[in-house]
């Protein structure tokens, strides 16, 4: 589903993203790792069509972000880092906006996707509440929300999990789940309990290269007995 | 292209959903108006049926007031990291570079077209040309519309709304001062007559003026509808970039 060759991303001197590849499957959950800095969100900002990659080649669903970028942002749900929204909307409002540029013309369709994605992500409490009212929590379902309102094959979620409490982390973790069967699903974050708990399989990269493409499972077999944070900090250090 | 639609009304409704559309309509009715009945525009002393000394300030007024509409389209986006949401949406650069100046021209268009009381008055008071008066309106509006492009085109290229607003008024002033007679006789004293003639012929007041006075010269239509072109283009060029 989605397949990335070569990538490279230079900002000055400094090469953030350095002939990154990697493949992920339908019914996959990447967990994409790595410290702060290490591209993660370069990765993520290349494969979404935001920032034009150096030098290789991203695909999703077959088509080449550089030659069909609305093809391919028509089949893609991505939450950027920290969720961002317009401030002055409401949940509801800001979700048809979405709805409606994601091709939801008829007021019946529309209603139908948003009040579906309401529910999904526990939004009904807030939904006619403007988004800059709203707690880190809430603004980062809303995000969520926002990613899945079209159903896209793919799903390109930069730290879905940051600023939530253990019992909505839990909760996001349980929703992405339950839809990862038919879908292809990229998740960054550094939280290394998150790949025990739901990633089928872990990328760790590190000063812009992947070091580790692998298992959870081979991961720790990798170091037996050590924890995970320990194997992580031997690979990037 | 349909894409347009709902990122048009984003931005049109995005003016009345904070105190920005009020506090804008307003002031700018309040100043221009007043500015119409001041000792400078005698409304009344002029003692002829016309909106010519409501308009004669737009070209100054615009250009306060334009960059101020226009200084959020692209900055505000930037800087509440918006950008990234609208730009990994299925649309492309230039439909999203013209819902959205489609919705600030359109609520400059609202604010100019706020001002009929002043038309009325001047209906009820004496036998205006209501000619002249539409080819006023349609030279504001298309005059309004030159001024945004180049706001937007500012906007996008910061995202500090403040550098935004101050680009903005400087470039929107260039156009303005081309006009003014102090300026052209001083060009005119360090370039060839003809080239000082070319460069004036950019100023928005020349081009405005024709309107007031009920003339829609092809020439200054096309003026104005050529730099909006032009300056959308090179928004959508600083945005690619």
């Amino acid at each position: 589903m989605i397949e990335v060759t070569g990538l490279v991303k230079t900002y000055g001197t400094k090469r953030a993203v350095d002939d990154i590849s990697f493949k992920v499957n339908r019914g996959e959950i990447l967990g994409f790792l790595g410290p702060n800095g290490a591209g993660k969100s370069t990765t993520m900002k290349m494969l979404t069509g935001f920032i034009r990659p150096d030098a290789g080649t991203a695909t999703i669903g077959g088509i080449d972000v550089t030659v069909d970028p609305v093809a391919v942002k028509r089949q893609l749900g991505y939450l950027p880092e920290s969720a961002p929204a317009y401030p002055e909307m409401t949940v509801e409002e800001f979700l048809c906006f979405i709805a409606e540029v994601r091709g939801f013309r008829t007021a019946a369709a529309k209603r139908e996707r948003v009040e579906h994605v309401l529910g999904l992500t526990h939004l009904n409490s807030v939904r006619s509440q403007t988004i800059e009212t709203l707690s880190k929590g809430y603004k980062q379902r809303v995000g969520f929300a926002q990613a899945l309102i079209h159903n896209p094959p793919a799903l390109i979620l930069d730290e879905p999990t940051d600023g939530l409490d253990p019992n909505q982390k839990n909760e996001v973790r349980t929703l992405i789940k339950n839809m990862a069967a038919e879908k292809a699903v990229i998740l960054s974050t550094h939280i290394l309990e998150e790949v025990d708990a739901i990633c089928t399989r872990v990328i760790i990269i590190a000063r812009g290269r992947v070091v580790a493409d692998e298992t959870p499972a081979a991961l720790r077999a990798r170091q037996p007995g050590a924890r995970l944070d320990e194997i992580f900090r031997t690979l990037t250090a | 292209m349909s894409q347009i639609r709902p990122l048009f009304k984003r931005e049109f409704l995005g003016y009345f959903r904070s105190p920005v559309a009020y506090v804008f309509l307003v002031s700018f009715l309040v100043i221009s108006v007043s500015l119409a009945f001041s000792r400078y525009g005698n409304f009344f002393k002029n003692g002829t049926a016309s909106l010519e000394s409501y308009f004669i300030f737009f070209p100054w007024l615009f250009m306060f007031i334009v960059p101020a509409v226009g200084m959020r389209l692209w900055s505000e986006e930037k800087r509440a990291g918006t950008i990234e949401l609208l730009f990994t949406l299925p649309i492309t650069t230039l439909e999203a570079v013209l819902g959205k100046f489609l919705a600030g021209w359109a609520f400059l268009t609202l604010a100019t077209l706020l001002s009929f009381p002043m038309a009325l008055t001047v209906g009820f008071l004496g036998q205006p040309d209501w000619g002249v008066m539409a080819a006023t309106y349609l030279g504001a509006i298309l005059m309004a519309g030159a001024y945004l492009g180049i706001c937007a085109l500012t906007s996008a290229l910061t995202k500090n709304q403040v550098i935004s607003f101050v680009l903005s008024l400087a470039a929107c002033a260039v156009f303005v001062f081309l006009g003014l007679s102090s300026f052209t006789t001083t060009l005119e004293s360090i370039l060839p007559v003809s080239v000082a003639d070319m460069v004036s012929n950019f100023s928005f007041v020349t081009h405005f003026e024709a309107f007031t006075k009920g003339i829609i010269d092809p020439k200054d239509v096309i003026f104005f509808l050529s730099l909006m072109g032009f300056t959308l283009f090179l928004n959508v060029v600083a945005l690619e970039r």
